[in-house]
Order: structure tokens, then sequence, then C-alpha cells
């Protein structure tokens, strides 16, 4: 990893996390509704994931705020979203959960589980038949790997050997339910194993999940076909806004604490990198005032107009449309 | 040229014109389509174009919304309706939501078609129609073709439209034989005036319409009236212009459906006729449906679960009667 790969993903993670508690925040006051899923003590994998598969195409889940800056989407702008206001990343009309932005090449933001596996599958068999091997990374959690979406796409991507990246954020946890009560095993990566090349890595650092995802993307462009890449991580607060996180006791909640991506990669900025402080700091501070911005944009943006609740609906008019 | 040949013919031209449409499904490919609508284009375009799937509902219809997001105009094939339940959680959560979701950023040029109705003792799992659901998704486009010049332009303009659409046909309707006018400038999205006529206006789509058309002569002696027949063609929009001007000058409705009668499609048309035109009606409006039973094997009883050309005709005499006809 380069240094300013490194700087931008600490600038990232330290960003996201101050992000996400800002929207917690906003949250409590009420300038934020409907469900809020916070990705809090996942960044090192949502920021690494976005910055190493740099190119191609991404589909991701309902807890993608970061991801979505990571991108390139401006944090104003994905903020004004949370908001729901109409300069948000979709008009207001998808909230925390929606976020798209073809020019990034993101297409959600998807909050039915498992659901944006196939549409990612089927991106990659355009991509492919365009001839383009940039690959399509999609994002989903332990919990997708359940459901039947998943395992037709395992299917069908190897089937056709399409350039996809299969990335599964496994925080043990679909909502409530711990991965042992809903699979027989906690590793996902084996569900993937007869179909594709697997890999499991450490979710909580951001270097071995940049390493893995890159290396991946430059096997998919070399047309090796669909590729799993299992990343362990934990989030640090409930399910979303509305889960009290009852069903984790204290003890494992300091275990998974005290793999904190934020500590271990500054750790490497400064000994790996030899990044001072004052420039830590000064990359913080950064980072503080880009969100900063961001809840002062959303506050102050307009909401949409009533027009828009019919706007989009279709792209086409059609002409004999009479109500 | 037969119903299923226009659909083929419709392909076939597209697909020549524009190498981003390609057609999945199951066995659309070297088996050449279940109904034979797919015949002969993996020979012309190939596997890349023409894609055999697996038998996975919800991947079908999930990768295609995939495919359009990705630039292609994929034209998915459901093998029957009842096999899109699985695919329906694609259908309504993702087909039909990603372009206002994403606040217009997102445009799905996307058409899955839909074989469906009763067709001869498949029983309850190969028999239903789904439209009442399908044409209650804002967000979705819903065709029904009954005819074969409207099934070959509708189903062009279906997949030319940058907006997804489901395009129901009728399985008992692929061997229906009629003329193509290859220079017709049609709306396919706007209902078919079939047969003009003063007293009743009688609106139907699918199959069914077929029926309608054959009770007609014994309604018309038996209540010495004259119907119009009316085929809706596009169940979203629906034309409402085009029923307002036959119902005002008919003053009366009878609504024809194969599907189940509680929440069919026909309800929709008869609650707007109340909402909007029930001054202008001489009768309470008919309806005409499905019986609310699992469609049953056995033919005897599969015939009793739907409207026939006997059923039709007697219900519209009995109603014509009452209501001073």
């Amino acid at each position: 990893m380069e240094k300013l790969i490194a700087q931008d993903i600490y600038y990232l993670m330290y960003l996201g996390r101050a992000f996400e508690y800002k929207a917690k925040e906003h949250y409590m006051t009420g300038d934020i509704s409907g469900f809020l899923h916070l990705d809090i003590g996942q960044e090192a994998l949502s920021v690494a994931s976005m910055k190493a598969f740099e190119k191609g195409d991404v589909f991701t889940t309902y807890r993608e705020h970061i991801m979505a800056i990571a991108r390139g989407m401006e944090p104003k702008y994905v903020m004004a979203e949370l908001f729901g206001k109409a300069s948000g990343v979709s008009g207001g009309k998808g909230g925390s959960m929606h976020l798209f932005d073809p020019s990034h090449f993101f297409y959600g933001g998807d909050a039915i589980v498992g659901g944006q596996i196939p549409n990612a599958v089927g991106c990659a068999y355009a991509r492919k038949y365009q001839g383009n091997l940039e690959g399509v990374m999609v994002v989903f959690g332990d919990g997708a790997t359940n459901g039947g979406a998943f395992f037709e796409s395992l299917n069908i991507a190897a089937t056709h050997k399409l350039p996809i990246l299969f990335l599964c954020e496994n925080n043990e946890y679909a909502i409530g339910t711990n991965i042992k009560r809903a699979a027989p095993f906690r590793e996902q990566y084996k569900k993937a194993e007869p179909y594709m090349l697997t890999k499991a890595v450490d979710g909580m650092k951001a270097d071995e999940v940049y390493n893995a995802i890159k290396e991946a993307q430059s096997l998919l462009e070399k047309g090796h076909g669909p590729i799993f890449i299992e990343a362990y991580t934990c989030r640090f607060e409930g399910h979303s806004m509305s889960d009290a996180n009852l069903y984790r006791s204290s003890q494992e909640m300091k275990h998974c604490k005290a793999k904190d991506p934020l500590p271990y990669f500054k750790n490497k900025m400064l000994t790996e990198f030899n990044f001072t402080q004052e420039e830590i700091e000064a990359v913080e501070k950064k980072a503080d005032e880009s969100v900063q911005e961001a809840v002062e944009f959303a506050t102050n943006a307009k909401e949409p107009s009533l027009d828009a609740l019919y706007e989009h609906v279709f792209y086409e008019e059609l002409n004999n449309v009479v109500s | 040229m037969l119903y299923r040949e226009a659909l083929n013919r419709a392909l076939d031209e597209l697909m020549e014109k524009d190498e981003n449409i390609v057609i999945l499904g199951e066995d659309v490919g070297l088996y050449g389509g279940s109904y034979r609508v797919s015949e002969g284009l993996v020979e012309k375009y190939g596997e890349k174009r023409v894609i055999d799937t697996p038998i996975a509902e919800l991947s079908i219809v999930g990768n295609a919304v995939g495919m359009a997001i990705g630039g292609l105009r994929p034209v998915a094939e459901i093998m029957t309706a009842n096999f899109s339940l699985l695919a329906f959680d694609q259908i309504i959560n993702h087909m039909s939501k990603f372009h206002y979701m994403s606040n217009g950023k997102i445009k799905l040029p996307m058409v899955v078609r839909f074989p469906q109705g009763v067709s001869r003792q498949l029983a309850a799992q190969h028999s239903e129609s789904y439209e009442q659901m399908l044409s209650a998704v804002p967000g979705l486009r819903v065709i029904s073709t009954s005819d074969v010049n409207h099934a070959y332009h509708a189903l062009k303009k279906a997949i030319l439209l940058d907006d997804p659409v489901v395009f129901i046909e009728h399985e008992l309707l692929y061997n229906k034989k009629g003329e193509v006018n290859f220079n017709d400038t049609m709306d396919p999205f706007k209902a078919r005036i079939v047969k003009e006529g003063k007293d009743i206006t009688i609106v139907s789509y699918l199959k069914i319409l077929d029926d309608v058309l054959k009770s007609v002569d014994a309604i018309e002696k038996e209540l010495n009236c004259n119907c119009e027949v009316i085929d809706l063609c596009s169940l979203n929009p629906i034309d409402y212009d085009t029923l307002a001007k036959s119902i005002e000058k008919t003053s009366r409705l009878v609504m024809v459906e194969e599907d189940h009668k509680t929440g069919g499609f026909g309800s929709q048309i008869v609650s707007w006729v109340a909402e909007e035109l029930f001054y202008s009606l001489d009768a309470p409006p008919l309806r005409i449906a499905g019986e609310d039973v699992p469609i049953p094997y056995n033919r005897k009883l599969e015939l009793a679960s739907i409207p026939t050309v006997d059923s039709i005709t007697q219900k519209v005499i009995e109603w014509g009667h009452k209501n001073g006809l």
C-alpha cells in the first residue's frame, strides 16, 4: 500500500466514524428518522474495500454511508439524504438505506437482505458481455449467505465465470441472531468453496482488506472468474438505532471493541508509513471539518417539493395516462 | 402469422438492430422456448444473447435488473406466471423501485414476459394470473396482449421503452392466428375498440376477450342491442379516456376477466366507474370473473372455475333483462 492511499484510508475511516456518530446524534434529535444502520466498528472493511476496488461497479446493503463516501460521494450530499433533503444523493426519496450514484458506479443501498446479489451478478454478466473485466463487487452480510438469492448467485456467477467479487462482511449477527444459530459453521466462505476461489481476511485490519481486494480485482481483470472474500468484522452498535443490542454481553462487546480498526490503523500510520502525530492530527481535523460541514449543509438544505412525490415513478411519460 | 410468431418476429427484428438486447430464461435457447416464442434466436444470435438460465426465477429477474443497470436491454421470460412468485421480491422491491428510490438516477429498460392463465388441465400451480398484483405496483408498466398485431407492436414498444415492463401473454393464445400490419403506428398502451356498439360496453383483456367476442352475437340477438367490446391492452397505464368515452355513450358496463373475482383487476375498472361515471350509468356494472377457488385439474371443474362463452352469454343476458334491456 502506498503512503498516500494509507492516508486516504485513515482519513475516510476517521471521517466515517465521525459521520456515523453525528448521524446518531441527529437521529436522537429527530433530524434523521426511519431506520438508521450505523457502521461504527466496521470502518476498515467499508473504506478499504472501496479504495481497493477503485474501478468497476459496486452493489451493497443498507449499512452503506461510509462505503458511499469512500466510493466518492461527498459527505454533505450523503448527510442531506439522511436528513431527507432534496439535495441528498437520492433526492430525499431513498434515505439512509438507499444511496445511489451511478456516476461513481455505486448502485445502492439495497434493504432486502441478499436482494442486491442477483443484481450484481446481472451487472457482471453485462460487463463481461461488453468486454469489460474490471469487475463488480457485491457486499453483503453473513445473514445474506443463508438465503436463496446468495446460493443462486454463486451458481450462476461460477457457471458463466463472471467477473464478480463477493465480499461477505461477517459481523456474526443477522440483527440479533448469531451466525452459529443460523448456519452450521461460522466461516461463510465454505459455502462458496465448491464454486470459486475463496479467501478469509481480518476485516478489522484495513491493510489486510485492501491487499486482498486489490489482488482479487487484478485477478478478475485477467479473466479469473468469480472470487469470494469473507472479512470478519464487528459492529459496535446495534443493528439499527431501534436495536438496544441486548443480545451481546458486555464481555463480548469488550472483546469486539478491543479490535477497533481505527487505533490499529493509526499505529500502522505511525510505524509503517512514517506519519508524524501532527500529520495524523491534521488528517483528523480535516475529517472533522468535513463532517461538520456536512451537518450544516444538511440542516440548511431544502426539503423536496411536493411535486417530487410524483417524479421518477417512470422514466418515460406515456400519452394516454389519465387519472 | 401466429401470436407466438409475432412475438418471435418482434424479438428478432430488434435483436438484429441492437446488440444490447439479450433474452434470458428457462429453456429459451437450445430448447427454443417452452411456447416456442424464442425459437431460432439462439442459432442466430448465440448463447451470449439468448441465455438458458438455471431454474432460478429470482435470479432471472434479479439478473435482468443488473443487466439493465449495466447498460443492456434484457428480455426475461418466466416460463409460467406461477413460477414468477419466486421472483416477486426482484419484481416489486427492485425492478419497480430503483428508478424512484434513486430519484431517477437509475433507469431499467427491461421486459419480463409472463405467459399465464388457465390453459388446459395444468392444475392449480400452473394456471394462475397475476395482473391484479402487478398492475397495483407503482413503477411497473403492465401490458396484456390478446391480439397478434398488438402482440408484435406492443413487445417492440416494451423492449424499446426505458422503463420496466411486465408483458403478459396468455398460454392459450400462442397458436392464435392473425395479421400483422407492419406499418401500424399504434400506441400499444392504448385500449383497442375491437367492436363498436352503442348499448353495452364490454371490457376485457387477454384470452377471455376472444370468448367475449364469441358470445356477442347471442347477447345482441337476445337483448336486441348493440355491444361495444374493448380490449384494455395495457393495465398500467389504464386507458381511462377510451373507456370513459365508450361508457358515456352506452351507459352500461360489463367487465369480463378470467382471474379470480375477489380483488381481480376488473374491480379497479368498476370502482373507477363508480367514482367517476356513476351518473352516466343506466344499470349497475356487471362483473364476470373466475371463481374464488384454486384452478382444479378435472376439465369439467376447470371450465366451471372460469368464464366461458356460455356463461358470459347467459350472465350478460340475465343482467340485461333485469336492467331494462
